[in-house]
Parts: structure tokens; C-alpha cells; sequence
């Protein structure tokens, strides 16, 4: 059996940055990517979030090929037939540095895999991983593609549905409870009416998330994402919720659904379908993880879970970013002790960390929960518009001072026992 | 094994009524149904079915038929005779079905390395 240190399976973010630390530091590693390029399955929503990951590859960032700075944050709760938009135009968010850029994963992920490369890993595309190979309970290699190739540590970084750490039983069987489901389509639009109509300056982009009507009742919303010459606009629905509706909807017809709303139809107007795209994401939250490491491997990305939807800031490539660096380190540890036991690769839980993923899954803990509560996609955006209207109202009834329409507003919409548990529900969030 | 396929954006929507996008890669509005959608994409062929159904398991285990709905791609139809059938050539590999399948009634793995769905720019 052909022999190299480290195998890494999947050329996605997670993947890369493991082989990125690995070959940086000299090891000898392997990536074993299934689609023609890197990039060529992945899915983002898309917006990377890059502040923190600078102190993590701090060379790295400098030519990466984003789309553009998030310069204009926007949440837009539906309801009622109407739209009750928050937004949030910041130099704290612009940057420079900028908090955090759009990116597409096809452009982004080949970058990234060409740094790999030259730094010295052999990513090999066109490439499915079968099976992990297991003598008791150690993971010594991959079959792929026909052969067997052995590993000292094997690195995990399959994406989110772990069919190879799963079939290994080094995790569970995804589950529809812990996962939501989202698709996209990428509309191409000349870049000079992005920024008309988003109000951006030249390169500066939006984000836009959207609660309510998109999700017919369900734990999910839409987004928004403006690229360079294109927007990305999408929909998220949890798995469970979906799969047991009772009245045919069938998924893909949110996303149309969105796209005719009076909300949406103006932003895509004299767009064109560039790609349509889907993928699973997980968002059952820090309890439900695996533990990522044993006894000659390692999973990293959301193989290990690591990814965190809290309604406003959605995350995953960052998280799967810093894993796949604290997973590099596990295995540059495990090549200093020449040993790599569970014991030894267990050193994987300092280095993570040591980066934002620990705190971040573990501030995220009662997210899942919070989120469950479906009043948040159904009642509230509703009764904001509603007190809203209030202020706008000029009727020939007699009119009441702006605090007593809203003190008689919030407490007619806001002021039960149920929207008082909710909030306090939500501080977790 | 044969290679796989090339299509090029604008193929025909695979086994479906409604044939997808125009032909030679002509742009399209952004609306209308998947097929539509779907023909915006770039698929590489696999010689072999990636996901079969277990029609026994398919009949007698499952109450749901969740394929039926959770598909964004909308690749899971009934036949005549009542059987769940799937158009596994447009699958864009998001495993929802796998994961909604109750009656575990799904062999479903990745295409072969280099197959499948090729996004460019998702």
C-alpha cells in the first residue's frame, strides 16, 4: 500500500487549510478532492467572515479573491404583505479591514487550493474518497478510486453529510432534525445597478437576510448576497420541518415564491440565471457534536459540525477555515511525537481552541432551540410592520401623539405571555 | 468504465417534461421552474446511477414519500405503478433526500470522482 503522512479528504475550505498548515511546515500531504476543481461542490450562502482568520494565516488573505467588502447589513422581517426593513451602514463593518466580503467557491476555493499546492500539498481533483481504511479502530488510509493509500493521521473535511466518518462510525448518520436545507440561485447583474440599487459605493456589497413569509411557517429564511456582477439569493429551511409539511409544497418553490414577492422582484429585475445550487447545512448546535479526533484522524469543517446559524450572523467557512488550521497542528504534533494515537491527536481541542470554534459553537449552544420557536417566522414580523403602520397612519380618526400609538401598539402585539418567554428565549441567541 | 459526459450549460433538463434551458448556452430569465433552473448548471454524466432506490423498502417501509417534496432539484416523481422513481442525472448532491429518507429505502453515495454536478461559482 502506497504510503504518504497526512491524507485529506475533500478539497473544500476545511480541507485545504488542514493541507495549506500540513505543507507549509513541510509534511507531506495529500488531498483527494471528488469534482474537477476545488469549488466545484460547494455551496456558500455566500459571505466569508474574515476578521479573526487573519490572525490565523496572516499572509494568506492579501490576493484572495473576494467579491466584495459587506459594507450594508440589512434584515428584512416579512409579514402581513409587508416588509420591515433594518439596516446598517458602518465603517466598522467596511473596514478597512472589512469584517467580512461575499465569495463565490468555485473562484475562491481554486485560489486557495493553488496555495496549497504551492506551498507543497498534492491535491488531487477528479478524486472521490470510497472508505476509510480501519484496523480496529484506527484509521489508516482511504480507498479511492481503486487503491489503497496510507496515512499516518487521515484528515476528514467531507462536507456536511460525513458519509465517509459516518460509514467509519466515527460520527452519526446526519439527521433531519439537526440540518436545514438551502438553495440558491446566482443572477448576474451589471455591476454599477448592484451598487444603484443596494446604495453601495463602487465594490462595496450588501448582505440581506429576510424572516417571515419566505419560510411559510417554518425555522428558516432567505438571503441576499451581492457579488462582484452577480447576486446570490436564496432560501433556508430546516430538514424536519419541510420534510413533514402536509400540504405539498415541495421545496424549490420558496425560492420562486420569494422571487415574485414586491420585495424581491425589483432587486432581480433584468437579472439572468447564472447557476442554481443546494446543500445541506447543519445547524443542530454545539451539543450534538462528534468528538473530531481518535486514534489516526481527524475531522474538520462541518464533517465535525462546525457551522452556526444565529438568525443575523450566519457562519461556517470561517469555522471550517480555523479547523482545518487547528487540525493541522494536531497532525504537525502528532508527527513531532511520532505517534498518532487518540491520546496524542486529542491535542486537536486546545488548538481549536485557541481559535474562535470552540467559543463560537459554545455561544451558539441554545441557538437550535431559540430557533425552533416558529412565532419567530410567523407572528413577529407581522406585528412589527402592524405597530409600524401605526406610526404612518394619517387617518380622519383623532389623532394620538407618536409615544401613545406606540405605547398602545407594542402593547397590543407585543405584550403577552408568550412574546415575553420568547425574548427571554432568544438571549442565548 | 466510459468517460463521463460533458454537458454544457442549456441541456435539456434531465427526464423531465418540460425541456430546460435554451439551447447553445442562451441565457434565460431568472424565473420559472427547475427544469429551468437546472439548465443553467453543468453536469458531467455518470455512466451509473449514483442513487437507487430499494422499491421493496420503498413500498412497504415508508409512509412519508419526503423525496417527493424535499428535493430542490425536484428530481423524485411516482410512476404508474405508484413506485418512487429518480432522475438522478440533475442531483446537485445536497443529500436531503438521503437524510429525509425514513425508511432508509435510499443507496445514495457521491458520483465518481470528476462526475456529477460542476457548479461555477456557487
Amino acid at each position: 500500500m502506497e504510503k504518504v503522512e497526512c491524507i485529506v479528504v475533500g478539497g473544500g475550505l476545511a480541507g485545504l487549510a488542514a493541507a495549506y498548515g500540513l505543507a507549509r511546515d513541510g509534511v507531506e500531504v495529500m488531498v483527494l478532492e471528488r469534482g474537477n476543481y476545488s469549488g466545484a461542490k460547494n455551496v456558500t450562502g455566500g459571505r466569508l467572515y474574515v476578521r479573526a482568520l487573519r490572525h490565523i494565516f496572516p499572509e494568506l488573505w492579501d490576493d484572495a479573491p473576494f467579491e466584495r467588502p459587506v459594507a450594508h447589513e440589512l434584515i428584512t422581517l416579512l409579514g402581513d404583505g409587508a416588509a420591515t426593513t433594518v439596516g446598517l451602514a458602518s465603517p466598522r463593518l467596511a473596514g478597512p479591514p472589512p469584517q467580512s466580503y461575499t465569495v463565490q467557491r468555485a473562484r475562491f476555493d481554486q485560489w486557495f487550493a493553488d496555495k496549497a499546492a504551492a506551498a507543497g500539498a498534492m491535491v488531487v481533483t477528479d478524486m472521490k474518497a470510497d472508505e476509510l481504511l480501519l484496523d480496529g479502530d484506527r484509521v489508516i488510509g482511504v480507498r479511492a478510486g481503486g487503491d489503497e493509500v496510507g496515512a499516518d493521521v487521515t484528515i476528514v473535511a467531507e462536507g456536511v453529510l460525513g458519509l465517509l466518518a459516518s460509514g467509519a462510525g466515527l460520527r452519526e448518520q446526519p439527521r433531519p432534525a439537526d440540518h436545514a436545507v438551502g438553495f440558491k440561485e446566482i443572477i448576474e447583474l451589471p455591476a454599477g445597478v448592484i451598487e444603484d440599487r443596494w446604495r453601495l459605493n463602487e465594490g462595496e456589497g450588501a448582505a440581506q437576510l429576510f424572516m417571515g413569509e419566505v419560510s411559510r411557517g417554518m425555522t428558516g429564511g432567505g438571503f441576499l448576497y451581492t457579488n462582484r456582477d452577480s447576486i446570490a439569493l436564496g432560501v433556508v429551511v430546516a430538514m424536519e420541518q419541510l420534510r413533514t409539511r402536509t400540504d405539498g409544497l415541495e421545496s424549490w418553490q420558496l425560492l420562486d415564491a420569494f422571487k415574485e414577492t414586491a420585495q424581491i422582484k425589483p432587486l432581480v429585475r433584468g437579472g439572468t440565471l447564472a447557476e442554481y445550487s443546494a446543500h445541506a447545512v447543519y445547524e443542530g448546535g454545539a451539543d450534538r457534536l462528534p468528538r473530531p479526533w481518535g486514534a489516526g484522524y481527524l475531522l474538520a469543517g462541518e464533517t465535525a459540525g462546525f457551522a452556526l446559524n444565529a438568525l443575523v450572523t450566519v457562519r461556517g467557512m470561517d469555522l471550517a477555515i480555523a479547523s482545518g488550521w487547528a487540525a493541522a497542528r494536531a497532525a504537525l504534533a502528532a508527527r513531532a511525537a511520532g505517534d498518532s494515537s487518540a491520546a496524542t491527536l486529542s491535542v486537536y481541542d486546545r488548538f481549536l481552541r485557541e481559535t474562535f470554534v470552540t467559543a463560537a459553537m459554545q455561544a451558539g449552544r441554545g441557538v437550535p432551540r431559540a430557533i425552533e420557536n416558529r412565532r419567530l417566522f410567523t407572528e413577529y414580523p407581522g406585528a412589527v410592520a402592524r405597530l409600524l403602520e401605526g406610526f404612518f397612519a394619517v387617518d380622519d380618526e383623532s389623532q394620538a401623539t407618536l409615544l401613545r400609538t406606540s405605547l398602545r401598539g407594542a402593547r397590543r402585539e407585543f405584550l403577552k405571555i408568550d412574546t415575553l418567554k420568547d425574548l427571554w428565549s432568544l438571549r442565548r441567541v | 468504465m466510459s468517460e463521463p459526459i460533458d454537458r454544457a450549460p442549456g441541456h435539456d433538463a434531465p427526464a423531465s417534461e418540460t425541456p430546460g434551458g435554451a439551447p447553445g448556452g442562451a441565457p434565460k430569465q431568472a424565473s420559472g421552474s427547475v427544469d429551468a433552473k437546472l439548465g443553467a448548471d453543468v453536469f458531467k454524466l455518470d455512466t451509473e446511477p449514483h442513487i437507487v432506490i430499494d422499491v421493496e423498502k420503498c413500498r412497504t417501509v415508508c409512509v412519508q414519500r419526503a423525496c417527493l417534496q424535499v428535493c430542490p432539484a425536484d428530481l423524485y416523481e411516482l410512476n404508474d405503478q405508484g413506485d418512487t422513481t429518480v432522475n438522478w442525472e440533475g442531483c446537485l448532491e445536497c443529500g436531503t433526500c438521503l437524510i429525509c429518507c425514513d425508511a432508509q429505502a435510499l443507496r445514495w453515495q457521491y458520483p465518481r470522482g470528476g462526475c456529477g454536478v460542476q457548479y461555477r461559482m456557487s
